[in-house]
């Protein structure tokens, strides 16, 4: 039987978080009433004419430094004419031959921890088309223009992916970029970031790709992943079953889970791509590609390295912490926190834990981004104080956390109005002990014969018994030589 | 004494200064003249008389504040493919038969601020493609000489409203020779600036990177004035330059001792009409007599100017006229059954031929497996042409030829071949493929038709074109010939 390797690459849409659209003076704030946001320019009027947004190029050329690419000293636009409603001038200027940037690539990480390399071939600058609406609109459609214009960078990938976890990895990994370098906000559920999946399969080994289904407008990780998983089950079905894929435009139907066909190769327009004559061509010097550079922030997998080595922490909580700019800052600054008087430094991994474990569940039940965290910066270096000079255990750490979010209070207010402070001196962890011991002969016996797993039973006892305020380090001590008699 | 209608815009300047006349009574007595001969040449394609008005007695207040600029009050119409807000701005077509423009082009509002007064919009031919004003929706216009000749297109309701002296001036745009050939066929002075000299902002687009708009007048020195008032850097025009404005009256009666004039060999070809070949001639010899030392020169690549014309042109056209499908403004066929029925239809009956023509061999011009073949080829072709230019400007200061091969000819003479009614611009196009300025210039007249004299100068050369142009008015006076039936 023939074992299959599939091959994907992705053209991912981002939009550009300029004030104004690419071409016109209008402004780009999402939801706002239909066409409220369309001037003469957009509404492809006659005689009107496009003048580019000098601030959608400089956030091109940041992406193309960002992922160590070529920036055209001199870029072309051009038409691609295709008739739609949304489609006010008939056509859409984009960038075909002489995009602005090309040749970069980004890393991410296998499964297994390897690293792989991902080629981007090229991204360029072009303006997004309107929004067709059919809803309350019976036997119409509306045409919103609001979007029409606004600026969009398309990333396109090397066809360098080999699964649908890869893909999603690389589409997360430009995600992160994007947001790092504030040239996109990334809200996959608006449309400011969404991508098209080329996809074929092909029998491991053979040189030639396979005939490729793209698979448009996929506006979430998870259907980027289903929609792939899918599409490849069904091309291998279908060549095992003797048949032939078809080069065709497929959607991704979320709610049956299937991506089905919208176009064939046959149905496909001719775009006439030609250089726009209204616009002349973009050119960039190198002092202007030197500011840009000089603009850029720490990008993710340096800051990743960076906390690494800074922190002893491990790739994996690197990681995750790096995934977001605001979630790396978070955690750094909570880490420079000297609470007054006190000498005691947070532990770096204790710090991370905290910050991608609980508080990073607290964030994702409310839907909130750590920027509009209950509990801040300050606020949470407090807690883990505590934690790090013994006045709580790690354990009651995370229910003072919640009881910080849902009060609104500081750590020491939590502890101190319910009583939380650890129990450190050892006369009250001894009779606790006792107390046990004497109310459980039986396991006591049977600890001693040698029944060791019943230590934890013990553990849990006096826990239970001081409300688990025991000083764990001194309970594990204490009870051990209790224990051995 | 002649009639005021006879004067020039710069007659028309002073009489106003000196407040020998109002603006008020100016626009009128054009309103009427234009009311008077619409009928015969079908020059307009709307009279905007009460606007006119207001604009005119706001300039009488203007000058009579003391803030009167040197065109306040002087009354010119615009080609109708400049958008004039609250106006119809057809295009000559029937898909924009409905269309107000909501904003005025950047031409208008220049004249406007200028305080000149707008009495119309001139006919044209649809989506200014044509040579003889013939592909209009609002019917063809007739040319004042012989009312059963056509005035040349596209701008021949321009060309023709100025000839019969229904308007002093008008606006005109220039693609392949709009402007200049009208103008020479009507006997009158055209205009077409270097390409980024004039905003083409608000002027409805034919074919991008050739389009130019200028002005058709009675003279140089009308032509220079209104230049100057229309030309300039405009932020929304990317391909508008950004160069200062000289003042072009100023320069216009420099002598022209030590100029060098290039007698373009490719322009006297087999094609020219011999009586039209007499009188260019002789208007070489008149510019000699002024000081001016004329020499052959050679452009070896613009015999093919017009082929390549015909491919850029037309993918331009293509791309440009998308926009019109019935969606947003303009005609919209009846009860369309869906989008494709909507597009079909709307487009099918709202061009006309001629544009549909151009739209089908532009969008084969640039179709995969047909773009390097044509539409590249012709790029570099273009190129090519503009060296040839560039070469010759090395030598000489303007190159003058023929600005057609012949007068006049009849209505319906040429419609039934687009090819030789194309070759009409052979002699114009270069001009506009190379983007530099040109002039036609009344020169003779052949059978009581006029013939026009052709000055190309290098980029942003207006100065001496118009220079060359006002030295040989003051020579002559074809320019000053009226058409008997327009007395």
């Amino acid at each position: 039987m023939t074992e299959w390797e599939t091959v994907i690459g992705l053209e991912i849409h981002a939009q550009l978080l300029t004030r104004s659209k690419i071409f016109s003076g209008s402004a780009t704030v999402y939801g706002a009433p239909p066409n409220a946001q369309a001037n003469l320019v957009d509404l492809g009027y006659p005689g009107t004419l496009p003048v580019l947004n000098a601030e959608a190029v400089r956030m091109a050329v940041k992406f193309g430094l960002a992922i160590n690419a070529r920036v055209a000293r001199r870029s072309i636009f051009a038409r691609k004419n295709y008739f739609y409603q949304d489609l006010p001038k008939g056509y859409q200027i984009s960038q075909y031959e002489l995009p602005i940037v090309s040749g970069g690539a980004v890393e991410i990480m296998l499964e297994d921890g390897t690293p792989k390399r991902i080629g981007v071939t090229r991204a360029h600058l072009e303006e997004d088309a309107g929004k067709s609406l059919h809803e309350g609109l019976p036997g119409l459609t509306g045409v919103d223009l609001n979007r029409a214009g606004t600026p969009l960078i398309e990333i396109v990938s090397e066809p360098h992916m080999r699964s649908a976890k890869e893909a999603v990895a690389y589409l997360k990994k430009i995600h992160t970029l994007v947001r790092y370098l504030e040239i996109c906000d990334g809200n996959m559920q608006e449309g400011s970031f969404r991508c098209d999946a080329n996809v074929s399969v092909r029998p491991r080994g053979a040189d030639k790709l396979g005939t490729r289904a793209e698979i448009k407008n996929l506006n979430s990780f998870r259907f980027v992943e289903k929609a792939i998983n899918y599409e490849v089950a069904r091309q291998i079905e279908l060549l095992e079953g003797g048949g032939k894929v078809l080069q065709e435009t497929r959607g991704y139907d979320a709610d049956k889970g299937e991506t089905v066909s919208r176009r064939s190769k046959e149905e496909a327009n001719d775009y006439r791509y030609f250089p726009d004559p209204d616009l002349l061509p973009v050119e960039i010097d190198q002092p202007y590609i030197d500011a840009v550079c000089a603009s850029l922030p720490e990008l993710p997998d340096h800051k990743a390295k960076r906390l690494m080595e800074q922190y002893g922490l491990s790739a994996y909580d690197a990681g995750v912490l790096t995934a977001s700019a605001e979630l790396a800052n978070y955690y750094e600054k909570v880490l420079r926190i000297r609470p007054e008087g006190s000498s005691v430094t947070l532990p770096p991994k204790l710090t991370a834990n905290t910050v991608i474990g609980e508080l990073a569940s607290l964030l994702n039940r409310d839907g909130l981004p750590i920027t509009e965290s209950r509990v801040n910066e300050d606020r949470l270096a407090g807690l883990l104080l505590r934690v790090a000079d013994d006045t709580i255990s790690g354990k009651i750490a995370k229910d003072v956390l919640e009881a910080m979010w849902d009060e609104g209070k500081s750590a020491d207010e939590i502890i101190n109005a319910r009583g939380l402070r650890q129990i450190t001196d050892e006369s009250s962890i001894e009779a606790a002990i006792d107390a046990v011991m004497a109310a459980n002969p039986s396991q006591l016996a049977g600890y001693r014969a040698g029944k060791e797993k019943l230590f934890g039973f013990f553990v849990g006892q006096v826990m239970k018994a001081t409300q688990g305020k025991a000083n764990p380090t001194r309970l594990n001590e204490l009870l051990k030589k209790k224990l051995s008699g | 004494m002649s009639e005021l209608y006879h004067k020039t815009v710069a007659e028309l300047a002073a009489a106003l200064r000196a407040e020998q006349v109002s603006s008020v009574e100016l626009t009128r007595a054009f309103l009427s003249r234009i009311e008077q001969h619409q009928g015969e040449l079908n020059a307009f394609i709307s009279v905007t008389a009460s606007a006119a008005l207001t604009q005119a007695a706001e300039a009488d207040q203007r000058r009579a504040a003391g803030h009167a600029g040197p065109l306040t009050g002087v009354p010119i119409a615009h080609k109708d493919i400049f958008c004039t807000k609250g106006e119809l701005t057809t295009c000559g077509s029937r898909i924009l038969a409905n269309f107000v423009s909501p904003y005025d082009a950047t031409v208008v509002e220049r004249l406007r601020s200028a305080g000149v007064v707008m009495l119309g919009k001139t006919n044209m031919d649809e989506f200014a493609m044509g040579s003889s004003n013939e592909t209009s929706y609002f019917g063809p216009v007739r040319n004042p000489w012989d009312t059963a000749r056509v005035p040349g297109g596209s701008s021949g309701g321009s060309a023709a409203a100025v000839a019969a002296r229904l308007v002093p001036a008008a606006t005109a745009t220039d693609t392949g020779g709009s402007i200049r050939q009208p103008a020479a066929l009507c006997g009158v002075t055209g205009l077409k600036p270097t390409y980024g000299r004039v905003s083409r902002y608000g002027m409805i687009a034919f074919a991008s990177s050739l389009d130019q708009a200028g002005v058709i007048a009675q003279t140089a020195e009308d032509a220079a004035l209104l230049l100057g008032a229309m030309a300039g850097f405009d932020p929304r025009d990317s391909t508008s330059v950004e160069l200062p404005v000289p003042d072009y009256s100023a320069a216009l009666t420099s002598p022209l001792k030590g100029l060098k004039i290039g007698v373009l060999k490719e322009y006297f070809d087999k094609g020219l009409d011999r009586d039209v070949e007499q009188h260019l001639r002789a208007a070489l010899d008149v510019l000699r007599s002024q000081g001016a030392s004329i020499k052959d020169v050679s452009l070896p690549n613009l015999p093919l100017s017009v082929p390549t014309y015909y491919v850029v042109a037309p993918a331009e056209c293509s791309s440009n006229l998308a926009r019109f499908d019935g969606v947003r403004y303009g005609y919209r066929c009846e009860n369309p059954r869906d989008l494709m029925d909507l597009y079909c239809r709307s487009r099918g009956e709202g061009f006309g031929a001629e544009v549909k023509r151009r739209i089908m061999t532009g969008t084969y011009v640039l179709s995969a497996g047909y773009y390097d073949a044509f539409y590249l080829k012709a790029q570099r072709v273009r190129q090519l042409i503009s060296a040839d230019f560039e070469r010759a400007f090395h030598e000489v200061d303007v190159v003058i030829g023929p600005t057609t091969p012949t007068p006049a000819f009849e209505l319906g003479a040429k419609t039934h071949d687009p090819v030789t009614m194309y070759l009409n611009d052979i002699y114009t196009i270069g001009a506009n493929l190379a983007g530099l300025p040109g002039i036609s210039i009344p020169c003779g007249l052949v059978q009581d038709l006029p013939v026009g004299l052709q000055i190309v100068g290098p980029h942003f050369g207006e100065e001496r074109v118009l220079n060359v142009a006002h030295r040989y008015q003051l020579e002559t006076d074809w320019h000053r010939r009226r058409p008997a039936r327009f007395e």
